[in-house]
């Protein structure tokens, strides 16, 4: 079994599997359908380098989308 | 330039940066009641480019609607801002993420962003230190960089000179509805962005962001000589958002040719329209 991590997730507080990808994560989120981009630790995750992107402990998570703004 | 009957002015496309807008209005996506009447009024304005906001995904148990499902990709050329940031930073990594994402749809608005760092809550005007610090940044990062700025001449011509592809002055502040506060700070600006005899290109492209409540505000701002108005408010919170859009396009439409029509000047003093000769009333 693979060991759990703790990271934050657009400022709560989550687990995940350790190493798992940046795009597993993102898959696995209960989210609406749509595009979404990630920074992780303030640093954009380029959706081209989520796939080869690795998740670490205590990594601080941002999950983004487009909505109505001027 | 004089036109026959036959010829209709028409408006003529905008270009800025690699981007052809054939609309001189650019609408804002948020505050409307339903996704529904942001379809019809962004249609109504028959605008090409529409803003949007970067936000954290809402990680729950979702059937909602996205406003993507309600944005016609292949119509619509999507520009996303900086709003809410306070500084440069933010600025720079929202503009990234809005990339990133317009990247994912293939949309061409991937390439360009409409920059707001923003000095403070209560008046949303924008930090002008703030505001060069990101731009240059991401200019010198590859994006074509539209400036929310206030109406200040000599902060337009550094965003100018600092690789904005266009400086975008607000007319009075976001949201408002004051309309076009300081006309002849926008024709100062005007002058020294457009006007070659200062320094200026007329292809220059320059828009009045924020503070529209009227459509006549938008003719106002087009025939001070701007390329093109950016609102939101104006349309999303009218009591009718459909009806205000196709005003609001009208109006743009109006004070562009007007600007290129050639005004009368102001007198004090009336100058008839009907001849003095030939009256059967002689006195």
């Amino acid at each position: 079994m693979r060991d759990v991590i703790r990271i934050v997730i657009n400022g709560q507080p989550a687990t995940a599997e350790d190493n798992i990808s940046v795009q597993t994560l993102v898959d696995d989120l209960a989210r609406p359908k749509g595009p979404c981009a990630v920074e992780r630790n303030g640093q954009l995750v380029p959706w081209t380098e989520r796939s080869t992107t690795a998740v670490q402990d205590g990594d601080q998570i941002e999950v983004v989308t487009l909505v109505g703004g001027g | 330039m004089s036109t026959t009957l036959t010829d209709t002015p028409t408006i003529a496309p905008l270009q800025i940066g690699e981007h052809t807008l054939h609309s001189r209005l650019v609408v804002g996506t948020g505050k409307y009641d339903s996704y529904e009447t942001m379809q019809q009024a962004l249609a109504c304005s028959e605008c090409d480019v529409v803003t949007v906001a970067v936000r954290r995904e809402r990680l729950m148990d979702d059937q909602g609607r996205s406003l993507l499902d309600f944005l016609d990709l292949d119509r619509y050329t999507i520009l996303p801002n900086t709003a809410g940031c306070f500084d440069a930073a933010d600025a720079v990594r929202v503009a990234r993420l809005g990339r990133d994402l317009l990247e994912q749809l293939g949309n061409p608005g991937a390439s360009w962003v409409k920059l707001e760092v923003l000095g403070d809550r209560t008046t949303l005007l924008p930090d002008p230190v703030g505001t060069l610090e990101a731009c240059r940044e991401l200019v010198a990062d590859g994006m074509t960089v539209l400036c929310y700025a206030s109406d200040d001449p000599i902060m337009a011509v550094r965003l100018r000179d600092a690789g904005a592809a266009s400086v975008m002055p607000a007319g009075s502040p976001i949201g408002s509805g004051r309309g076009i506060a300081n006309p002849e700070a926008i024709v100062i600006i005007r002058d020294l962005l457009k006007d070659p005899a200062h320094g200026g290109d007329p292809d220059f492209p320059l828009i009045v962001d924020a503070g529209v409540g009227a459509p006549s505000d938008v003719t106002l701002a087009m025939e001070l000589g701007v390329d093109g108005v950016l609102l939101n408010t104006g349309i999303a919170s009218a009591a009718d958002p459909i009806a205000m859009a196709t005003a609001m396009r009208a109006a743009c439409h109006a004070g562009y040719l007007g600007f290129r029509s050639g005004r009368i000047e102001k007198k004090l003093y009336a100058t008839a329209s009907s001849p003095w000769t030939g009256r059967i009333t002689p006195h």
